[in-house]
């Protein structure tokens, strides 16, 4: 599973991030969090409300720092193709 | 594939222990608004009573003055921002900018600047967003004006600033700084979009095509809209409290030593030049309006008359250094000028027309 969280280095993407690895490290799923930070790569992804966060290419959240349960939530379900 | 699925069951978990306390949360509120109002109207004389009782200062003393200025301050600043930026939240969670995007697209330009500016007070926005915003907007057919006119309306028109307003001034003066504030908005939005602006944008803007459209916002149950909101302050208020404590202090040092119409010389009425000089100090400092307002307020109380303290907090909330060089990704200099420009020519103007009129 390949997990980007999109955001320029605001606090709230901090934040999102680190959520982010807590809760891939919480479910043992096995996951690359890559962190996305040029302004540019950010808009080719279709996010525009930072923070962003993309599993496996599908957008599941903008603009919001995330719940650790929520992230767990898309880790759960979004491992099956 | 999957993603209805998902949703479900993302849904369901999230479900469950909330439907429960939605009624508990209700409960919590309208106990907690009865006890705010209660509090907050016994704020004054309790800081009397500290002041003067427990501290034992002697009242008419520089000191005296001074500390009952701030214990009477800090605690009613902090109870607005609760009140008020709660209320703001629960507000925001019904518009996201995806949802905003959606309603200025297709919108006829003039319309379109009028909407964009009182958008742009109820549209959660962080600075740090304006760029990927600023090319999600362009890319959906929004007009760079109305684009503008969101952009300067977002931080300029922000809810702190309205609330220390409400709270050290009265009413008026929250209401003429937000509809002057509104009124700059939308009149740069409509004169950058006269400009011909469009090839004052970097050429990678327009060739960026967004691979998806962000999902839909699934729409929240008022459960968790009011988790949101007191997210929102939590968040807020843990960010802005150093800055309300320091700027209050300041306020009441001045409040208590700085002798009455001293200010008034140079920040008065008759001094024209005050306008344009407090534009041009604003404007490259950056703090947020909690820090400012209390400061300003204190200006005020000795003598500095209304406009140029009201052009001064304009420029330092509404045209900041650091928004203007993360735009600067995406704007040539001579839009970034304009922009600027057109922005601070409206505060000035903001400036004289309330120093003539009140």
């Amino acid at each position: 599973m390949k997990i980007k969280v999109l955001g320029p280095g605001c606090p709230k993407c901090e934040q999102t991030a680190k959520i982010v690895q807590e809760a891939v490290a919480a479910s043992g799923v096995a996951a690359e969090v890559e962190k996305v930070t040029d302004i540019m790569e950010i808009a080719k992804h279709g996010i525009f409300v930072t923070p962003g966060i993309i599993i496996d290419n599908e957008v599941k959240s903008t603009g919001k720092v995330p719940t650790k349960e929520e992230i767990l939530a898309w880790l759960q379900t979004g491992g099956q193709p | 594939m999957d993603n209805k699925e998902v949703c479900e069951c993302a849904t369901a978990i999230d479900k469950g222990p909330r439907e429960l306390t939605i009624r508990l949360k209700l409960a919590l509120i309208i106990a907690s608004l009865a006890a705010w109002w209660l509090l907050y109207r016994q704020l004054e004389g309790l800081a009397q009573w500290v002041t003067y009782g427990v501290l034992g200062l002697a009242r008419g003393t520089h000191l005296g003055v001074a500390v009952a200025f701030f214990l009477y301050d800090v605690p009613k600043i902090m109870m607005l921002l609760v009140l008020v930026v709660f209320g703001v939240g629960l507000v925001r969670s019904f518009f996201t900018p995806e949802r905003t995007r959606t309603i200025l697209a297709g919108k006829r330009e003039t319309l379109g600047d009028v909407l964009a500016a009182l958008l742009g007070i109820v549209t959660p926005f962080c600075s740090c967003s304006a760029v990927p915003l600023f090319i999600g907007f362009i890319e959906s057919g929004i007009p760079i004006g109305v684009t503008f006119a969101f952009l300067i309306s977002a931080p300029m028109v922000n809810e702190i600033a309205l609330v220390l307003l409400w709270g050290l001034f009265g009413w008026r003066v929250a209401f003429i700084y937000m509809s002057t504030g509104l009124a700059i908005a939308m009149v740069t939005g409509w004169i950058i979009g006269r400009l011909d602006m469009e090839r004052q944008v970097e050429d990678w803007a327009y060739q960026i095509r967004m691979a998806s459209s962000p999902q839909t916002e699934q729409s929240l149950t008022w459960s968790a809209r009011i988790d949101y909101a007191w997210q929102t302050v939590k968040d807020i208020l843990g960010k802005v409290w150093p800055y309300i404590i320091l700027g209050i202090a300041v306020g009441a040092g001045i409040h208590g030593y700085v002798p009455e119409g001293m200010m008034a010389a140079i920040m008065g009425k008759n001094a024209w030049w005050s306008v344009p000089l407090a534009v041009l100090i604003g404007a490259p400092i950056y703090s947020n309006a909690a820090g400012i307002i209390p400061v300003v307020q204190a200006l005020l109380a000795k003598g500095a008359s209304l406009g140029t303290v009201l052009a001064f907090m304009m420029s330092v909330i509404g045209i900041s250094l650091p928004e203007i060089i993360i735009l600067r990704k995406v704007l040539k200099p001579r839009l970034i000028a304009v922009f600027v420009g057109v922005v601070t020519v409206g505060i000035m103007m903001v400036g004289f027309l309330f120093n003539v009129i009140l």
